[in-house]
């Protein structure tokens, strides 16, 4: 599994080069996730993919052909802080409910929604401790699930900020001969 | 100063150096058809769409400049396909224009309407929808930057029919390019240089394996100086061909699944393998577990997305070839190289040295004889398409290129029906140069109502059927792989020689080795284009040739024949 951080054009259609790229380079995405970023022209991926090193390379060089990307990185190698989101939609009712608040407190997870014969326990953190608490969960049976996908940043002075440097001038550009 | 889309188009178009349009009319580009009547554009009706994707290609292939093509929407739009994708894989800048069905009804199934920057996603650079008229001149040069920088390649640029008729204001200066930056790479870390350096002094048998990216990047000049600083012996790939003259004694030949046994064997034995411009393509490597297992490799290459992806190299120089190969030439060593290229020539034996000219004719015509004479009578100095097959091949073997954007063929998607469109691209970019077509007759079949063009543009190409009356180079493989059956590679094929004439060409017919000459040469005293049907030899197979997948040092040889494998100098 590799991650990778791109920077690209926060507008309509960027999103499906990205998954029509690694479709074409017969990677596959274990997760994908997007948001805007400080600044409104430019939006934040972190993908996750099943890959291996030299795979992940092809992705990021790749990526950074796209006219619509300004940059993209493999963070695999780097101290990371990874999080990921999930709402877990338990059921429960009267006798397990206090042994499910136990292990929620364990998790440092939170009830966010309750109903006589279920709740909905938001967990984030890293991967493993979502999946850590999911194991536990499901002999209790697991209703719904949702999860956001992972998002990524390099920890302390290891930046990776997205360029915006004023376009470059382009030299002219003809058809003329050589 | 206010026009409509279309005129802004046409505007933005001529601005750019562009002189002519390859194209076919419909519905949703008519405005743009409309203000090109006005313009000074010069617009060629194609045959096919297909076509006119091939010609945009062929003219950028032998101008170094951007080709343009241009089709209606939905069937306009999707017979581009194929050539937007041989103009993908072959790296060459072409903008594709297509009309769109109105923004208004977008998405709706409109009449006409598909989703082509959908299709055209994974086989454009880039594609864009433009629904304002506003935004056409910007996009259009932002295509022509796209297209023609980095690493190039085609961009479609669909406008919707509303976009082509508001109007909106005109202005050259604010609509410059304005793509979003990118971060800088300067992957020329002094470390990785030094060893290149390093690699580059201390080889013994080196190799350079030179590819279209040296035309690309116009290096030929550096490279010339490489090569002369280092005394390298140049292998080149397909699409490499021209980049350094064939007649220069380091030139070795064409690599790779039907290169010469003396270039693979070299490549094999080699201690250093200097790759420029080039992307290790499988019909280079064959099966890359036993590819120049001695040699360490050096990457000279623009696309950081090539390195390491087919051959692990041990010094990667990602940038444009020239740029890199003037860095190096000043660190160069002069040494010796005579013991090794002896070796290489030694491994040449008796195949090159004879003049398949001399040889007794035997009542046999060859593809070989054909292509030869084409050569000898040309002085080499032609500009010749090539569709895709045996011919092609054959072309690769017997033309001896000496200048760089004479030899255009589709490499990468390998398609047939590419040289007589690309021919007639080629010819509008270099109208004074003499152009020819080698083409096989199942190729010629698939593009062949661009004759009709032809004959409305008045243009004069020559065109050279090798006609086998198979799918040749299938019907090779049949042969060599599945013990001959041949299942649908017979084929009939029209009197071309009379089809030529419907059209108002002239058509001749050769089966004998003597009539080749004089009707090369009629021809080429014609001032009009003239097709030339050779019947040649049916069941001749390509050699040497490695099979798909199989090591460079397994190589099928031709059997004992009168045939042999290069001739000598006109
Ligand atoms: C029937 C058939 C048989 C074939 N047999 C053979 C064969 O025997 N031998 C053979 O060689 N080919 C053969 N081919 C062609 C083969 O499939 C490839 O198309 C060809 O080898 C590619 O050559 P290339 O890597 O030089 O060019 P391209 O595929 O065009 O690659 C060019 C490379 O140069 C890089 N580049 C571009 N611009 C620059 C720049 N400014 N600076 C530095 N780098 C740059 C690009 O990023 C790319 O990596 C055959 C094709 C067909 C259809
Ligand atoms: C559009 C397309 N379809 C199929 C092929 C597969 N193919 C490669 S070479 C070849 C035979 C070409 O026959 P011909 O044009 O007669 O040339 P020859 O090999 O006989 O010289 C075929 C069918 C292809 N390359 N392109
Ligand atoms: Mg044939």
């Amino acid at each position: 599994m590799q991650t990778l951080v791109a920077y690209v054009e926060n507008k309509p259609g960027v999103l499906n080069r990205v998954a029509s790229l690694a479709r074409r380079l017969a990677i596959n995405i274990d997760s994908l996730t997007v948001g805007p970023t400080e600044n409104e022209e430019i939006a934040r991926m972190t993908i996750v993919a099943h890959t291996d090193e030299k795979g992940a390379h092809r992705l990021e060089a790749s990526l950074e052909k796209l006219v619509d990307v300004r940059l993209a990185e493999n963070v695999s190698s780097r101290a990371l802080l990874e999080r990921d989101l999930a709402l877990i939609k338990v059921s429960a009712d009267q006798q397990n409910r206090p042994h499910l608040m136990e292990l929620i407190k364990v998790f440092r997870a939170r009830v966010v929604d309750v109903a006589p014969e279920s709740l909905i326990i938001e967990v984030s953190g890293a991967v493993d401790k979502i999946d850590g608490l999911l194991e536990v969960l499901r002999p209790f049976g697991v209703l719904e699930m949702a999860r956001s996908g992972r998002i990524s940043m390099t920890r302390g002075g290891d930046l990776l900020r997205p360029p915006i440097a004023p376009p470059e001038s382009f030299e002219a550009v003809t058809t003329e001969s050589k | 100063m206010k026009l409509t889309g279309a005129e802004i188009l046409c505007e933005s178009l001529t601005r750019l150096g562009v002189r002519e349009i390859f194209g076919y009319p419909g519905g949703a580009i008519l405005p743009v058809y409309d203000a090109l009547g006005k313009s000074k554009l010069h617009h060629v009706l194609v045959r096919h769409e297909q076509g006119a994707t091939h010609m945009a290609d062929g003219y950028a292939r032998a101008s170094g400049g951007v080709g343009v093509a241009m089709a209606t929407s939905g069937p306009g739009a999707t017979n581009m396909v194929t050539g937007i994708a041989t103009a993908m894989l072959d790296s060459s800048p072409v903008v594709c224009i297509t009309g769109q069905v109105s923004s208004k009804v977008l998405g709706s199934d409109a009449f006409q309407e598909i989703d082509i920057t959908g299709i055209t996603m994974p086989i454009t650079k880039h594609n864009v929808v433009v629904s304002r008229a506003e935004d056409i001149a910007r996009t259009i040069r932002e295509a022509f930057v796209i297209a023609s920088s980095g690493r190039p390649g085609p961009v479609l640029v669909d406008i919707t029919k509303d976009a082509q008729q508001t109007s909106a204001e005109f202005d050259w200066e604010a609509s410059a390019p304005k793509l979003p930056p990118k971060r800088q790479r300067t992957n020329q870390d002094q470390a990785e240089f030094d060893r290149a350096v390093e690699l580059l002094n201390s080889a013994k048998r080196p190799v350079i394996l030179a590819g279209h990216g040296i035309m690309v990047s116009d290096a030929m000049r550096a490279f010339e100086q490489f090569v002369r600083a280092g005394n390298f012996p140049v292998a080149m790939t397909l699409l490499g061909i021209g980049c350094f003259p064939a007649k220069d004694p380091l030139n070795l030949g064409m690599m790779g699944m039907h290169g010469e046994a003396w270039v693979n064997n070299a490549i094999q034995e080699a201690d250093l393998l200097i790759a420029v411009g080039m992307r290790f393509d499988d019909r280079v490597t064959g099966d890359l577990r036993t590819y120049a297992k001695t040699a360490r490799k050096i990457h000279i290459e623009i696309d950081r997305a090539e390195i390491n992806k087919n051959v692990k190299v041990d010094a990667a120089l990602v940038g444009d070839a020239r740029e890199v190969l003037e860095k190096l030439i000043p660190q160069i060593e002069t040494r010796d190289r005579s013991p090794w290229i002896r070796h290489i020539a030694e491994s040449k034996g008796d195949s090159a040295v004879v003049d398949i000219q001399s040889l007794p004719d035997n009542g046999h015509l060859y593809a070989a004889h054909v292509i030869n004479d084409i050569w000898k009578e040309t002085h080499g100095e032609a500009i010749v398409v090539t569709d895709v097959g045996q011919h092609q091949m054959w072309e690769a073997q017997y033309y001896h290129h000496n200048r760089p954007r004479t030899l255009i063929t589709s490499g990468g998607l390998g398609t047939m029906g590419f040289a007589l469109p690309a021919a007639i691209g080629a010819k509008f970019a270099k109208p004074d140069a003499e152009v020819w077509v080698v083409v096989g007759d199942g190729g010629f079949q698939m593009t062949m109502s661009e004759l009709a063009t032809i004959v409305q543009e008045k243009i004069n190409i020559k065109i050279a059927i090798i006609n086998n009356g198979f799918l040749g180079m299938v019907r090779q493989w049949q042969e060599f792989f599945y013990d001959k059956r041949y299942v649908a590679t017979p084929l009939v094929a029209p009197d071309f020689a009379a089809l030529a004439n419907a059209f108002g060409i002239r058509g001749e017919r050769i089966t004998k080795r003597a009539e080749v000459v004089p009707v090369i040469r009629s021809a080429r005293e014609s001032a009009e284009t003239v097709l030339i049907d050779f019947r040649v030899e049916q069941e001749d197979s390509v050699y040497p040739m490695v099979a798909a997948g199989a090591s460079l040092s397994d190589m099928i040889r031709r059997p004992n024949s009168p045939l042999v494998e290069t001739a000598t100098e006109p």
